[in-house]
């Protein structure tokens, strides 16, 4: 006996079950990010003095990582419509893509955070440095998470094409909505850490 | 999403394209307000509202929320009123906080 | 997934196995192992509160010098007993233990939704309880700043506070895997026929249960993480400007908020305290119903209730913190949100008192369990009451009352129901039956002790006298007149503890009984009951899947030939 509605949609709620796991799941991530918000948001009105993003952090490198994550959303799905399609090269050409500038992001970040501790500026500096650390640093985490994932559905997993072509259409499917949730938390992220 | 033809997921990829360029404008549109002098109130009003313009975009579109079934909404719905109460009451607690 | 019949080795059968009924019993087994640990601690503190000072017996080598116990070692034992009870023995118990062996059967499908992921949970939860405990043995020993962690006290604690942190961020990982699979499988693999009003309430229960779960706990991940940054990192998150502690002047850099750890912390500890009570409503339901012969009085209401209690959790929390100088309106706000959740509670136990009302009752042990269950919760939820209206909380907070109220919500409440359940479906599980005479002895010591122990703080806690006091109260002038009590709670504590071998004892021979040949030995209405072998087939549950045709409870239905009638049961 199977599981039941793992690929096929169940008639009444029209979804399969990976589908509503993966909106559960994001929805406890709204919750992490924002236990994280609301502490900026506590901290930065309950603070004498707060600095200017700006005048910290550097904003054109942020707004080129902003691009990158806004490209990889797109691959990512183009990499799922490749599989609607039946066009496996175009999927694993999407998917290396999402991969490659997701990496980019990274190195950027690692620039950013090795500039900020050689000018002597750490987490432990003041509350602005503390939370701009900690929140990029949970959402660099889940990058990582997501690029682990994605990366396995990229070379080992892929086999799963062949077994269950629609099965692992809707893998890929839940690993976009993941990475576009990673790229939504950094669409906030970004004006509030470092434009305002 | 298992019974979208062909037509309809190309119909879909010039959506995403058009969605992409719509990012990269309010991402540049954002930046560029961030470096007017406007006060306090009218940046983060302005800067939370750009960002959620592009949420909704990414929410929408690439996540396919448009057009998504019902239970789905109601979970979102429920997440939402949630982080709001997180968001909102540990603030007005600070605010109406007794200053001796 | 397919469940091929491929040769299983001993570890993927039972180690590692993915079947929702093995997992719950690892979770079962290691959440009563936990609850003992936990109990256990407790026995030893009280030996401290009766008789401050005194060498501790049997354990006192453990704990200090000449075994006489420490107060930071007193309050390693009171931050650890709270933590494992809730977090390593009550939840999991609750949730992950009767969860994932009843909800798939209840509604009819064959496993929980991810089997994979399920067992990620588990050992998830396995893992983050043995960093747990690990804390004991870390140098300056387990966390001792309450199982409530407040800052500026916890940040500057030893080494065994971080290792909570990790504990907690293993715990919690493993509860939202697991709040997940139980919302999926709700919504998604529910049997035909089976309609939202025709759950049992014990699969309303752990759905809401899951709700709160998922959405509350990740902001006390987000407070660990800070408070872990706090700790090794620097950083001043919830470290206020010119700490002094001990006379020495911190090097922090301050400007941060001890309150902004509180708010982060109860806005998950307020809905964990319903992720205590609900499931423990859930099965009392199940008993009450069984050993009425009678339908549940107010199905509707009680589920309309149990939502609106899980909404209304989310925002009653700052009712824990009236004392920190909330201004009136908030203060206000909150006390209102308070009364208006002690509605829904009332509605329930309302509901399950009436379900007595003209039943052919049978008092075995389930159903002794439960009865009990409605005035002890009753007290429990009225002495919340006092704690609930801010200018009455001004005196009670943090002192022995509070710790009599929430006692009598979890201990002679929800524990006694969980005792319900693992009466009450012991039979399902094993095929076998339990020893009754053992049952009711284990029964009616506890319900005595219990009430020995925990009536008393009441008393002490109007008289002032705090909690987390080492000495039990002993230094104080005010609370001279209570101080007899603490020995009085003592005995009762360490009566309660020797009661629980009549459980123990029970349980073993039990197990090692003979199988009855019985599916459904209590006349059981749900399909859990009625549609499977005790115990269910390994693969699969049903030889065939049921289609549910009535509601959960049709005991008694007029001209039927049978007192029940199950759910699959073609109308």
């Amino acid at each position: 006996m199977d599981i039941p509605y793992t690929v096929k949609d169940r008639p009444d709620t029209g979804l399969y079950n990976g589908k509503l796991g993966i909106w559960l799941f994001l929805g406890s991530e709204v919750m992490l990010f924002g236990g994280l918000f609301s502490a900026y948001v506590f901290l930065r009105t309950g603070a004498e003095s707060w600095p200017t993003g700006a005048d910290i952090l550097n904003v054109p490198l942020a707004t080129l990582n902003t691009l990158f994550l806004i490209t990889s959303s797109v691959t990512m799905v183009m990499s799922w419509a490749s599989l609607k399609l039946k066009e496996f090269d175009k999927f694993k050409l999407y998917a290396g893509l999402t991969l490659l500038l997701a990496a980019s992001f990274l190195v950027v970040k690692y620039f950013e955070y090795t500039a900020k501790f050689h000018h002597g500026l750490f987490p432990s500096t003041n509350n602005f440095l503390g939370i701009y650390f900690t929140l990029t640093g949970l959402h660099v985490l889940h990058i990582i998470g997501g690029m682990i994932v994605i990366f396995f559905f990229w070379m080992p997993g892929a086999k799963m094409w062949e077994s269950d072509p629609d099965r692992f259409t809707n893998r890929i499917e839940i690993v976009g909505l993941y990475w576009h949730f990673v790229d939504l938390v950094w669409i906030f992220l970004f004006p509030v850490l470092y434009l305002l | 999403m298992a019974d979208l033809t062909p037509e309809e997921i190309r119909h879909h990829v010039k959506t995403y394209v058009i969605v992409f360029v719509a990012l990269a404008f309010f991402t540049i549109v954002t930046v560029a307000i961030s470096y007017l002098d406007l006060g306090v109130g009218a940046s983060v009003v302005l800067a939370l509202g750009v960002a959620s313009i592009k949420g909704s975009l990414v929410a929408c579109y690439f996540m396919h929320l448009i057009d998504e079934k019902i239970t789905v909404y109601w979970t979102l719905l429920i997440t939402a009123t949630m982080f709001l109460i997180l968001m909102l009451l540990p603030l007005g607690n600070m605010l109406a906080q007794i200053k001796i | 997934m397919s469940t091929d019949h491929h040769k299983e080795s001993f570890l993927t059968k039972y180690i590692f196995s993915t079947d929702h009924k093995i997992i719950g019993l690892q979770y079962g087994i290691t959440s009563l192992v936990w609850l003992l640990v936990g109990f256990t601690l407790m026995m030893i503190m009280r030996y401290q509160l009766a008789y401050p000072g005194n060498p501790v017996p049997i354990v006192g080598n453990l704990l200090g010098e000449g075994g006489i116990m420490p107060s930071e070692m007193y309050n390693s034992l009171g931050a650890m007993h709270g933590t494992i009870m809730i977090f390593l023995g009550v939840v999991p118990l609750a949730f992950g233990a009767f969860g994932n062996y009843f909800l798939p059967l209840q509604i009819g499908t064959i496993d929980m939704a991810f089997p994979k992921l399920n067992a990620a949970s588990y050992w998830m939860y396995f893992v983050g309880s043995i960093v747990m405990i690990v804390g004991f043995f870390v140098p300056g020993g387990a966390a001792n700043s309450g199982w409530t962690s407040y800052p500026p006290l916890s940040v500057t604690a030893t080494m065994g506070q971080t290792v909570w942190l990790l504990g907690m961020v293993f715990l919690i990982t493993s509860s939202l895997l697991g709040s997940i699979n139980i919302l999926v499988t709700v919504i998604q693999l529910r049997a035909k026929g089976m309609t939202w009003m025709k759950l049992p309430i014990f699969v309303w229960t752990q759905f809401i249960t899951a709700f709160l779960l998922l959405l509350a706990f990740p902001p006390l991940e987000a407070a660990s993480v800070l408070q872990l940054m706090d700790r090794l990192v620097g950083t001043s998150f919830f470290m206020p400007s010119g700490l002094v502690v001990s006379g020495v002047v911190q090097n922090y850099t301050g400007g941060g908020s001890p309150l902004l750890w509180q708010h982060l912390f109860w806005f998950l500890a307020h809905p964990e305290v319903y992720v205590l009570i609900l499931p423990a409503f859930g099965i009392i339901t199940e008993v009450i119903a069984n050993n009425t012969r009678k339908p549940i009085w107010g199905y509707k209401a009680m589920v309309y209730a149990m939502v609106f209690l899980g909404f209304m959790s989310f925002i009653v929390w700052a009712h824990h913190m009236y004392i920190t100088g909330m201004g009136t309106s908030i203060g206000a706000f909150f006390q209102t949100t308070t009364m208006i959740i002690s509605i829904p509670s009332v509605v329930i136990l309302t509901t399950l008192f009436l379900s007595l009302w003209g039943g052919s009752i049978r008092f075995n042990t389930p159903m002794l369990f439960a009865l009990a269950f409605i005035p002890m919760f009753g007290i429990g939820g009225l002495t919340g009451l006092p704690l609930g209206l801010a200018a009455s909380d001004i005196h009670l907070h943090d002192t022995y009352y509070v710790i009599g109220h929430f006692h009598y919500v979890v201990a002679p409440g929800t524990i006694f129901a969980l005792f319900a359940g693992i009466y009450y479906w012991f039979p399902k599980i094993t095929g076998k039956r339990t020893n009754e005479t053992l049952g009711k002895l284990h029964f009616f010591f506890s319900f005595i002790f219990m009430n020995g122990v925990f009536m008393p703080m009441f008393v002490q806690g109007l008289a002032g006298v705090s909690r987390r006091l080492w000495d039990g109260g002993e230094i104080y002038a005010h609370a001279a007149d209570v101080l007899y009590l603490n020995e009085v709670m003592s005995i009762s504590a360490w009566l309660l503890g020797l009661a629980q071998i009549f459980f123990i004892v029970n349980m073993i021979i039990s197990l090692r009984g003979k199988k009855t040949g019985e599916t459904n030995p209590w006349g059981a209405t749900t399909i859990d009951w009625t549609d499977t072998t005790s115990p269910p087939l390994g693969h699969g549950n049903f030889e065939t899947v049921p289609t549910v045709y009535r509601g959960p409870y049709e005991y008694s239905v007029p001209g039927a030939d049978k007192d029940f009638t199950p759910q699959s049961e073609k109308g």
